[in-house]
């Protein structure tokens, strides 16, 4: 049997996750071009302005850049703030999976 | 030997206050309760009450604090009357729907505007809906004791605790008041155990948004949304006057005094005419229905303890059952309809076969103040008025010019 929540106030654990696979919430996606993202061009850690803006801490500052689309809501703040115009926001319904 | 004082409604609260061991203690001064503000910061000072006591700026920021020293496991107490009541308003909701058992003093007092200073109960009838159960006094004594019955129960049910009394009637007026020794009132009284608590070692978030569905969380837990969550709530309420009774018993028991669990009687055994009220104006309509007795007219009291949550149907309706007439005086009202209390009283009759006459008196605002041969005059014409035929009874304004 499934567990029951046992709270009589409402609690939870900041925790990725936690409030669901909030990524379906999303309409529009970031879609990040490589052959404009710094870090990717220069081979180097650098800017992770995206990383550093996103309010739900789902990009992840490496060698590329990735962002987890599970939890994603796709507000475009990374896309509204990459210096490079590397991350474009494209349509669910637009992209190919 | 007993350990009995002459002392103000708000000295006794104070002392009830110091006897339950509260741990934080915010509070903003406010007439009529500010006596009772400054006892215990006189307590807390000279070391009477190992406690904090934290200064505020206002009543939000003191329900504020005790919602957040009641959350890390601490006991709380504050008061407040009339506006700093209302200003509280918004924080009595959230304490409620985080499941505290906050106890609170309010020293009944009218609201602006006009402004007031003195007695009615608007205050703290305005806030029946925030999830907090409320608890009426009729006097000094029954402060103290139904203060430390307030912390059994809001600590049984996880509930907030609004303990009500009248100000300048009870609050500055004094009465001999037994207090209980320490110790008893410790072995009555357990040590406070949250329910959920904040624990660096072990971080949670504390009322996050609920989305209007449930949600499983990242465990796999399916966690409640808001509506189940706000139906627990009601559901504690909603089951606590099997708390409560047995709380009063249990004090009872203990300390010889029995104040009623959600409602008290007077003579209503044989009673044709029920007089109805909460608080110290119920107190004194069992002066009237002894007056009114003396002169063959058999009347009886039915005193409201407990407002929130409303006595069960089937309580009230034991109470009442042979009831010709109800009057019922009530020191708020609900504007543009009648008093709250006629109203409740008359949604638990429904069905139940009572169909006696229910005549609503609005009486005592802003302090105007209520004897209890004035209540049996207004027995009186109420029953010459039904005895004519007039069931259906507009409210009257008691000892108001209204011409």
């Amino acid at each position: 049997m499934k567990k029951k929540d046992e709270n009589i106030s409402a609690m939870c654990k900041p925790t990725v996750g936690e409030a669901g696979r909030t990524g379906d919430w999303r309409d529009l996606r970031p879609v990040i071009d490589h052959s404009k993202c710094t870090p990717f061009v220069k081979k180097k850690a650098a800017c992770y302005l995206c990383w550093l803006y996103c309010p739900e801490a789902v990009v992840k500052a490496g060698i590329p850049v990735e962002i987890d689309l599970e939890y994603c809501k796709g507000c475009g703040i990374c896309a509204e703030e990459c210096p490079s115009r590397a991350i474009s926001m494209v349509r669910e319904d637009k992209c190919n999976d | 030997m007993t350990d009995a004082r002459i002392i103000t409604g708000n000295q006794a609260a104070a002392l009830a206050a110091r006897l339950c061991d509260v741990q934080v203690i915010a509070a903003y001064p406010i007439t009529p309760q500010s006596q009772l503000a400054e006892m215990l910061s006189l307590y807390v000072e000279s070391g009477q009450l190992r406690a904090e006591y934290v200064r505020v700026e206002g009543e939000h920021s003191a329900m504020t604090v005790c919602i957040g020293a009641s959350t890390v496991g601490a006991r709380v107490f504050t008061a407040t009357s009339s506006n700093g009541l209302l200003y509280m308003h918004e924080q009595l909701h959230w304490a409620a729907g985080s499941r505290l058992p906050i106890v609170m003093c309010c020293v009944n007092r009218g609201v602006g505007a006009p402004w007031s200073i003195f007695n009615d109960q608007q205050d703290s009838l305005a806030q029946r809906d925030t999830g907090w159960i409320q608890m009426y006094c009729r006097d000094n004594q029954e402060i103290l004791d139904t203060i430390i019955q307030a912390y059994r129960i809001a600590e049984t049910v996880y509930a907030p605790v609004m303990v009500c009394y009248d100000g300048f009637v009870l609050s500055h007026t004094m009465m001999p008041v037994v207090s209980p020794t320490p110790a008893a009132v410790r072995k009555f009284l357990p040590p406070y155990k949250p329910h959920t608590i904040l624990d660096s070692n072990n971080p949670m978030t504390i009322n996050s948004v609920l989305l209007p569905n449930r949600r499983p969380d990242a465990e796999g837990v399916l966690c409640d949304g808001y509506m189940e969550m706000r139906y627990k709530l009601q559901n504690a309420l909603n089951r606590s006057p099997e708390t409560i009774r047995e709380v009063n018993r249990q004090y009872a028991e203990a300390f010889g005094r029995d104040h009623g669990g959600m409602l008290w009687t007077h003579r209503t055994e044989d009673a044709e005419v029920i007089l109805t009220s909460m608080g110290s104006l119920a107190a004194e309509a069992t002066v009237a229905a002894d007056a009114l007795r003396e002169e063959g007219i058999k009347a009886g009291v039915v005193g409201i303890r407990v407002f929130r949550p409303f006595p069960e149907k089937k309580e009230v309706v034991a109470a009442y059952r042979n009831a010709k007439a109800i009057i019922l005086f009530e020191k708020s009202v609900s504007y543009g309809y009648e008093g709250g209390l006629c109203s409740d009283l008359k949604a638990a009759f429904y069905g139940s076969g009572i169909n006696a006459a229910i005549h609503d008196h609005v009486a005592g605002l802003g302090g105007r103040d209520v004897k209890a041969r004035e209540l049996v005059e207004a027995v009186k014409s109420s029953l010459a008025r039904i005895a004519e035929g007039e069931r259906e009874l507009n409210t009257t304004w008691l000892n108001c010019h209204t011409e």
